[in-house]
């Protein structure tokens, strides 16, 4: 279990322009949300000495942003090679790392032209090599082909949800149209919802994520520090990373995994709020992986917001939204305001703990969670003002 | 018109699997320890050390776990003209979870637990694809 409650803080956010294409490159993006996350804690370069980041071959390697931001010395440049489940290992990472004297201010990045370079939506590659070799050959390809798997599994347990998503899809508009860094900010009815093209069953296009060019970009290091920085300091509070058995040969993998009618989350939770010394009633407002609809409700039951099969109900009457119980992706989220692989929830979380949200600012918003992935792995966050 | 699509590029592990089904037969792993079953094939059995899997034919039969339904082809050259099509996990008889498409129901006719047998649909002179069928 995660112990390090409180030690560590998030310092400075960074990020740039979420967009269709960038026409730029990645490690472009990258150090511009690192040199912007040092500027906003008011730390200067030169005294960052570890960057860490992930990436699905598809980003910019740490060591290649501290060499462009010129970090003269970066003792612990590391990359993960992960999905979204990720986007709350690193920080995470970033504090045993300093915990341990490797380092003393770290950056974490996500970077990525999602949507004009490698687009984690499809592929076409004709040799099916390892787990592979059983989905592929079948048209079993893209991500939210994998995940309709998964949701299928649900519904066959718990009945039809779609009234749920259109509930969820609709909510998370509504904060995009208020998020100016959001790229969908076109209000969303439910006719829309339905209407919405059939890609994969259950999912319609309107269940799904965007596809973004964007980085995002935090500076942890410790309480003590973080004290003396520009901003007052948002805290660490709890953590959990990991997943149950069978995780599986790659992300997509999930032919053994014991039952997808609930995600890696049901397996942290125990860890995550123990670790915060918290309960899920004590949670002001959450930035939850919302890679598609469906997701919303895995995080809500696997952490205990909810019964199994019963988040559908919770997220209704209006509990969710900006002035609700729970306000959920408060900045649109991976469905409305930008995909960058849920780590555009971290910022968000960090913005609303600050009470420097503008219009989407939720009242007294004291303790958020943020959760990262939505399959056999996952990671989340509690962190505090 | 040569084949267009993924094929599997059967490895180590996974090569009897590909020659069963070349011969019309279903052969899965199973661990003579613990008489359990396994998919995707690997080297050891699962949670037994070093202990290596047999190959036994297994009888093709399962149930329906999940499936999806494909509208919106990815990539669209080499999947528009197959739309809609159903992709599923089926839990065989023995109690192993395996994939293949649903053939022979139309798509919005299949159901949860759905009983299925296996067919094989011959794709190029290597590679036989299991697929499965309403039983």
């Amino acid at each position: 279990m995660w112990a390090l409650k409180d030690k560590y803080a998030i310092a400075g956010i960074g990020y740039t322009d979420f967009t269709r294409n960038s026409g730029r490159t990645v490690r472009s993006l990258a150090s511009e949300a690192c040199i912007k996350a040092c500027a906003d804690a008011g730390v200067d370069i030169k005294d960052i000495d570890g960057i860490i980041s992930f990436n699905f071959n598809d980003s910019a390697p740490a060591m290649g942003v501290a060499t462009e931001m010129g970090i003269p010395q970066a003792n612990y440049a590391v990359d993960f090679q992960s999905g979204g489940n990720a986007a709350n290992l690193i920080t995470l990472t970033a504090t045993a790392a300093i915990e341990a004297g490797l380092a003393k201010n770290v950056l974490c990045y996500r970077a990525m032209n999602g949507r004009s370079g490698f687009r984690l939506g499809g592929g076409r590659d004709m040799n099916a090599y390892g787990v592979t070799q059983y989905t592929a050959p079948y048209g079993w390809i893209t991500y939210p082909q994998a995940m309709a798997m998964w949701c299928r599994r649900y519904l066959n347990k718990y009945g039809p949800q779609a009234d749920y998503f259109a509930e969820i899809a609709m909510t998370f508009r509504e904060n995009a149209v208020l998020n100016e860094r959001a790229m969908q900010r076109t209000p969303m009815s439910y006719d829309d919802y339905m209407n919405s093209r059939p890609i994969v069953d259950p999912f319609r296009m309107l269940d799904i994520c965007l596809e973004s060019d964007g980085a995002c970009a935090v500076l942890i290091t410790g309480a003590d520090r973080a004290k003396d920085l520009k901003h007052k300091p948002v805290y660490i509070m709890g953590g959990a990373y990991g997943g149950g058995p069978n995780q599986g040969d790659d992300l997509f993998d999930t032919i053994r995994y014991p039952d997808q009618a609930h995600n890696a989350l049901a397996y942290l939770k125990d860890d995550l709020w123990k670790s915060a010394g918290i309960g899920p009633g004590d949670v002001d407002v959450a930035q939850i992986y919302d890679c598609f609809t469906y997701s919303v409700l895995m995080a809500l039951e696997g952490l205990g917001f909810a019964k199994e099969g019963e988040g559908g109900g919770f997220i209704m009457d209006g509990r969710i939204k900006r002035d609700g119980a729970l306000p959920l992706n408060t900045a649109g989220g991976l469905l409305s305001e930008a995909y960058i692989h849920g780590f555009n929830h971290v910022i968000e979380a960090v913005e609303q703990l600050r009470g420097h949200a503008g219009a989407r600012q939720i009242k007294d918003a004291e303790i958020c969670l943020t959760t990262a992935g939505a399959m056999t792995t996952a990671s989340a966050m509690i962190l505090r003002n | 018109m040569s084949y267009n699509k993924p094929l599997p590029v059967p490895d180590p592990e996974s090569a009897p699997y590909w020659e069963g089904a070349r011969e019309g037969r279903l052969m899965i792993q199973r661990c003579a320890s613990n008489g359990k079953y396994q998919f995707p094939p690997a080297t050891f059995c699962q949670g037994q050390g070093l202990e290596k899997p047999e190959w036994v034919e297994v009888s093709g039969k399962g149930k329906v776990w999940s499936w999806i339904v494909v509208r919106h082809p990815v990539p669209k050259d080499i999947y528009a003209s197959e739309v809609p099509y159903a992709v599923a996990l089926i839990t065989l008889d023995e109690g192993v979870r395996v994939t293949g498409n649903i053939i022979g129901i139309d798509v919005d006719d299949i159901t949860a637990d759905m009983p299925v047998k296996v067919a094989y649909r011959k794709v190029t002179d290597e590679i036989t694809l299991p697929v499965y069928e309403p039983a």
